[in-house]
């Protein structure tokens, strides 16, 4: 307010001047009064004007200017401040937003979710306390150690190569651990090796069907990371399989999910069966033994 | 948090530096004019117009009155901070990749690329007070490293010179005969190129990043190795912040390969270590490309983050940033 009024008659074009120039009767008016800043940093602004009636109105401005708490500046950084600009700051114009403030808001994103880690060493333990017994191994998928650790904890996965099977092609890259595991003279089938393509079938019959859950009535555009991320949190998941059209590569709206633990199976069934997923209601059940 | 976002350069950002009273932040870009921020808003106090090349490395001294700057114009420059005035020009025969100034201001290490011929080499310049006493000469060359060095610090009271880059060795000199004193050992060291090299606040231990996707945590008398921390992408720039054992690694694909994959699978994401446990706390998203520059301002709570894209975001930390626990 303060800063407006001596700014304005430079500002007045020539048409606004002549229109109100009868009335302007500003001299008439008491000048301006400025109190303060007090020790509380209290400013008032009096002022007079005339409003559209004619009318005097008297104007009071208080402001208070506070210091901000945490501005532990030192005498040199308050000093800096008032630096004159410099090079092509100089002559920036107020339009150019160089400086802007982001319009999104942008989190530490955790690694896990704060709270969610107590769970996971417990699921992670349970196994791997019914191992210990002598039961099935656990191999781990980056490394091919066995029951040592889940391919989740492996400490070389940045050392192996990128894993990319649950994102993109999982069929590939597991043609690619069983194509290294014979002997390198040994002779591998033109399908079996990697980077072919493999038909469904045979890559079914390799499958232990263990634990296996068939996710039926998908969406076209459900990828097997997007079943992986629903399936998870009822426990560890050693497969997912989406079931693609091997001419089009477009999803035929099944595939398949296997779990290491038949409880956490049996949960999923339960909670996902019937659930709305993508605008589908999916349906979820044991998947029935191949027969051959 | 919302992060500021500077886009003052219009080529990517090559370093990132607060001066000590953190009030003040110092980019440097392949465009050829470092520029000076206000660092609590991100306002532009002015650019220091003068280099003919991409500008490489900065550093400010103690008092923020000179700026020093190394360019791949073939010089390393001193500037007046308050106005952006070219004090003295340091010519080379070879690209300036980095510049330090040591404790006390008086001396300042550079060092310069390979090119042509010549090999790579670490410079030490008497810095006057008086610049009219400025003279070019080296009072020390040390040569020796093959490959780019990509950084050159003082070590503990200015007696070393602490160097890293191409042939990722990390090397300590003597400051003052130029003796090679001591060479990380090969087997727990880096395994490709050095990238950036950070000093902790009380300059007793460094970080480095490598394109190895990795950082590692190293004393600055002993050279013995302390933490590693691992990562998925390699490693372009590193912070430590000076107010919790976090250290901050930034990368990224490389930019040359950043159109041939998934945007996803870029990672440019600022990424939060703890410094003790090596555990990762967190990233933070927001550059288009890799990150190439970190700084943690000197009371840190904020940091910010000069990337391929020509940004520099500066981050305040919100609240629950100062109690997270692992």
């Amino acid at each position: 307010m303060a800063s407006q009024n001596p700014s304005q008659p430079a500002k007045l074009r020539w048409g606004e001047l002549e229109e109100d120039d009868g009335e302007d009767l500003d001299f008439l008016l008491p000048p301006r009064q400025v109190i303060g800043p007090d020790e509380n940093g209290i400013k008032k602004v009096i002022e007079y004007k005339f409003n559209e009636d004619g009318n005097k109105v008297k104007i009071t401005t208080t402001t208070r200017t506070r210091k901000l708490a945490n501005a532990r500046l030192s005498k040199r950084a308050i000093e800096r401040r008032s630096w004159a600009k410099f090079g092509d700051a100089v002559h920036e114009d107020v339009g150019s937003r160089l400086t802007m403030v982001s319009t999104e808001e942008i989190l530490l994103e955790r690694p896990r979710a704060p709270g969610s880690k107590q769970e996971e060493p417990k699921a992670a333990g349970d196994p791997l306390a019914q191992f210990q017994k002598g039961a099935v191994l656990m191999v781990c998928r980056t490394c091919g150690k066995k029951g040592d650790h889940w391919t989740s904890r492996c400490p070389y996965k940045d050392l192996a190569q990128p894993m990319e099977g649950f994102t993109d092609k999982p069929a590939a890259s597991e043609a690619a651990t069983a194509a290294s595991g014979p002997t390198k003279g040994a002779y591998v089938p033109p399908g079996m090796r990697a980077g072919a393509e493999r038909t469904a079938g045979s890559d079914m019959r390799r499958r232990n069907d263990e634990n296996s859950v068939r996710v039926t009535n998908l969406s076209e555009d459900t990828r097997e990371a997007d079943l992986l991320e629903l399936f998870r949190p009822f426990g560890a998941v050693s497969r997912v399989y989406v079931a693609l059209d091997q001419r089009t590569q477009v999803s035929r709206g099944f595939g398949f999910v296997n779990f290491v633990n038949r409880e956490d199976a049996q949960r999923a069934i339960n909670k996902l069966n019937g659930y709305g997923y993508d605008s589908l209601i999916l349906r979820v059940e044991w998947a029935t033994p191949r027969a051959n | 948090m919302r992060p500021i976002l500077m886009k003052g350069h219009e080529r990517p950002l090559t370093f990132l530096k607060y001066n000590r009273d953190g009030d003040l932040l110092f980019s440097c870009a392949k465009d050829h004019n470092p520029t000076v921020w206000f660092a609590d808003n991100g306002e532009r106090l002015g650019t220091y117009r003068g280099h003919n090349g991409a500008v490489w490395c900065c550093d400010v001294s103690r008092d923020s009155m000179r700026l020093i700057t190394g360019s791949a114009d073939q010089t390393a420059k001193l500037w007046n901070v308050q106005t952006g005035q070219q004090l003295f020009t340091f010519n080379f025969d070879s690209p300036a990749r980095s510049v330090d100034f040591a404790v006390g201001d008086k001396l300042a290490v550079i060092t310069t690329d390979p090119f042509m011929e010549l090999s790579s080499a670490i410079h030490v310049k008497l810095i006057a007070r008086d610049t009219s006493d400025q003279t070019g000469d080296s009072i020390l060359v040390i040569k020796g490293p093959q490959g780019r060095i990509n950084r050159a610090i003082w070590g503990p009271l200015n007696k070393t010179i602490i160097s890293a880059g191409e042939d990722a060795v990390i090397r300590i000199w003597d400051s003052e005969t130029g003796k090679l004193l001591k060479e990380a050992d090969k087997e727990s060291g880096h395994k490709k190129t050095i990238t950036s090299l950070a000093k902790s606040a009380d300059g007793s231990h460094f970080l480095t990043g490598s394109l190895d996707k990795s950082a590692k945590l190293w004393d600055a008398r002993s050279l013995s190795l302390i933490k590693t921390y691992v990562t998925e992408r390699p490693v372009n720039a590193v912070a430590m912040s000076p107010l919790l054992d976090h250290v901050v690694l930034g990368g990224g694909q490389d930019a040359s390969a950043v159109t041939t994959t998934d945007h996803r699978a870029g990672k440019f994401e600022a990424k939060f270590f703890d410094k003790i446990l090596q555990e990762e706390i967190g990233g933070v998203k927001g550059h288009f490309g890799p990150i190439n520059a970190l700084a943690f301002n000197p009371d840190g709570k904020s940091f910010s983050s000069g990337g391929e894209d020509g940004y520099v975001r500066l981050h305040h930390f919100d609240p629950d940033y100062f109690n997270i626990k692992i």
